[in-house]
């Protein structure tokens, strides 16, 4: 197997004497990094749930062609007897609607395509949003420390304090609802978490002796911010992306679920459950089971493949080599 | 030499041959107890009016127990800490309050060699990068420029300079050491601060980078202050050595001057602790006994800091402050902060301090309660 093979190279490498000339530029070490892919790449479980991320993302994607072929667009009504039964209620699963229709006759296959979209949109775009201002922050407040520390922990203090789903809900209603008002309300809600993981890190990082040689070199705050403590608390910070984009989907469903986040007609699983509700009663599962899947799957591989990233990139113990 | 000037190291103020001069440097931390209310913190006494120079071209050597400051007092000379007062003048210039902007042009002159080679040296960054942070900072030079002379720095301190994209953990602990020295190389500075560069390595690796140390001088024509606590060490590579106790200078002289004629009892505590190669001469000598601990430099003791430990001790010495000043018959170069100096050929391991009890007890509580 080629990752066996690359794990004798990878013990053996850094350790090989050093010739000269070739043979000395072609043994290079290999960054912290690069060892933490490699890690990640020989963890089985990583590498099931990441082609499962591959597929849901390619089903986003490539939603318009699911609609091709099945023949139905992601807002097409289709009344009875077609969509809907001739009391008005959706028809099951069949070999028209793969996943049935919903309560107005429309394809809950093609929805659930087209509501990936809005999933993985905002999962990733909220919680890069998220870790970029925790980060930052994290990184500003432990590093001036005093005043600035002070003011920016309390802020995270009490971000923490405030129930988000009722922070979220008012403010979303207040702004009123929209894809980019979801993301940046997520967004400035959640970072407070990542801030509070950063500044921790970067406390001891700060006192380390190599900061102190880049002051001394005369580099300025953002410098030695950027450059020289944030590889060393960038593992963390990855991890916790990655355990936080199905943290934000689910927010993001929610949201829908409440009938705050993307107005229809556009789809959207929160939402599909949340309309589902209504005709469950009258023996429609399929409308509540398929997108209650769909959120699952979802965030279940990308929990799973979050744990492999933690355990990858910030190994304890035996894992340390590959 | 009038008593006004008494304070001032041996040279002559206005002395061109002098790099480095530190006036009265003093420097406080804050005991954080209790951030609020705290009206009046207690401070630890790191740094209590240091003076010194150092000449062009010369190693001083900066000796004293953990904890008693030089650490400090050199962080302070490269502005790594702000001074709480005094003065700190490199090459004829103020620079112990320049704000940090006005500040770089000097870090370019002045670079510090740190003790611990694991931490000093970023796990994350390669070491071309590391090593080219001060052409990075300075925005000197940039790509292949910057590599060319990175590389040409790494063969100076005997690293291979293919090494270039290998990261501080791929090195030895010497190894380590070498770039840090690189690094503080980069800009050929006036003056280099090395605190403790030896002492985290093993003995045959010490000599190779003393020896790299010596060569890099006597090359580039560098200044050192020498900081250390191997007295051995220190003999070797300095021209002259100041002992630091409880964050003053006890004696400042001459190397061999400060080895042959030590006149503080602190200086001569220590240098009869230096282990001799000669069995023979070992058994002979009489090893001066220091009772008692460093007291705490939160509340350090009154007149001269060491008389709660001192063998010679008088009620003087609890009462006033003795000043950095030569004794005896010293030359002008030879300094020391004692009120009963040691004569030549004293010896002091059986001297018994004309003192109360009392006075030399700092924590009565500890023992009983008196």
């Amino acid at each position: 197997m080629s990752s066996s093979t690359n794990a004798a190279t990878a013990l053996v490498e850094p350790a090989a004497p050093v010739a000269e000339g070739e043979a000395a530029a072609k043994i290079e070490g290999k960054s912290p990094w690069r060892l933490g892919i490699e890690r990640l790449r020989r963890d089985r479980a990583a590498m099931i749930s990441l082609g499962i991320i591959v597929a849901i993302v390619l089903m986003a994607i490539f939603a318009p062609v699911i609609a091709a072929i099945v023949g139905h667009g992601p807002n097409q009504q289709f009344t009875a007897p077609i969509g809907q039964t001739a009391e008005g209620q959706p028809v099951g699963p069949s070999s028209t609607f793969w996943f049935g229709t919903d309560t107005v006759g429309r394809d809950v296959l093609v929805r659930i395509a087209y509501g990936a979209r809005i999933s993985l949109i905002v999962g990733l775009v909220a919680t890069v949003l998220t870790v970029a201002i925790g980060a930052i922050v994290g990184l500003a407040s432990a590093y001036f420390g005093g005043l600035t520390d002070s003011i920016l922990a309390r802020v995270m203090d009490w971000l923490l304090a405030v129930p988000f789903l009722l922070l979220a809900i008012s403010l979303v209603s207040v702004i009123g609802p929209g894809l980019s008002v979801l993301i940046i309300v997520i967004g400035f809600l959640g970072w407070a978490s990542v801030g509070r993981i950063v500044r921790g890190q970067v406390l001891s990082i700060r006192e380390k002796e190599y900061v102190e040689a880049a002051r001394s070199l005369g580099a300025g705050p953002w410098r030695i911010m950027f450059i020289d403590i944030l590889p060393n608390v960038i593992a963390p910070i990855i991890v916790y992306t990655s355990l936080l984009i199905p943290v934000t989907i689910v927010a993001e469903a929610s949201l829908s679920f409440l009938g705050v986040g993307i107005p229809p007609p556009t789809a959207d699983w929160g939402q599909m459950i949340a309309d589902s509700q209504s005709v469950y009663q009258y023996g429609a599962w399929w409308y509540l089971v398929f997108p209650s899947l769909a959120l699952l799957i979802t965030t279940l591989a990308f929990n799973i493949f979050g744990d492999s990233v933690r355990d990858a990139f910030d190994p304890r113990g035996d894992q340390l080599f590959v | 030499m009038s008593a006004s000037t008494a304070a001032t190291p041996p040279v002559d103020a206005t002395d061109a041959d002098v790099l480095l001069r530190v006036e009265n440097v003093v420097k406080h931390f804050p005991v954080q107890s209790g951030k609020l209310f705290n009206r009046d913190p207690a401070v630890v006494h790191a740094v209590d009016g240091v003076s010194l120079s150092v000449r062009r071209g010369e190693t001083v050597g900066l000796v004293g127990e953990t904890g008693c400051g030089k650490s400090t007092l050199a962080r302070c000379i490269v502005r790594l800490h702000d001074l709480t007062s005094g003065r700190v003048i490199f090459d004829g210039d103020d620079i112990s309050t320049l704000p940090p902007r006005q500040m770089r042009p000097y870090r370019r002159e002045m670079q510090m060699i740190f003790q611990d080679p694991y931490g000093s040296l970023n796990p994350r960054r390669r070491v071309g990068s590391i090593i080219g942070d001060p052409f990075a900072i300075h925005k000197t030079a940039s790509g292949q420029e910057r590599k060319r002379r990175v590389q040409e720095v790494m063969e100076l301190v005997g690293l291979n300079p293919e090494h270039f994209n290998r990261f501080p953990a791929e090195f030895s602990g010497g190894q380590r050491q070498r770039i840090g020295v690189a690094r503080a190389l980069a800009f050929r500075p006036k003056l280099i601060v090395c605190d403790e560069p030896v002492s985290a390595l093993d003995v045959s690796i010490q000599a190779q980078i003393i020896n790299l140390l010596a060569d890099l001088q006597s090359e580039l024509g560098l200044t050192y202050i020498f900081i250390a606590h191997d007295l051995s060490v220190v003999r070797h590579v300095s021209n002259s050595v100041a002992v630091m106790y409880l964050g003053k200078v006890t004696e400042h002289a001459p190397v061999e001057q400060l080895w042959n004629h030590p006149r503080h009892p602190y200086t001569d505590a220590l240098l009869s602790a230096v282990p001799l190669p000669d069995p023979n001469k070992s058994a002979q000598r009489e090893r001066i006994i220091l009772v008692g601990d460093v007291p705490s430099p939160i509340v350090p003791p009154s007149g001269c800091r060491f008389h709660p430990r001192c063998p010679k001790a008088r009620q003087d010495c609890v009462d006033r402050d003795p000043e950095l000043v030569p004794r005896l018959s010293d030359g002008p170069d030879h300094l020391a902060a004692c009120h009963f100096p040691v004569e030549d050929g004293e010896d002091i391991s059986k001297a018994r301090p004309s003192l109360a009890t009392e006075d030399r007890i700092i924590e009565p509580g500890l023992l009983g309660g008196a």
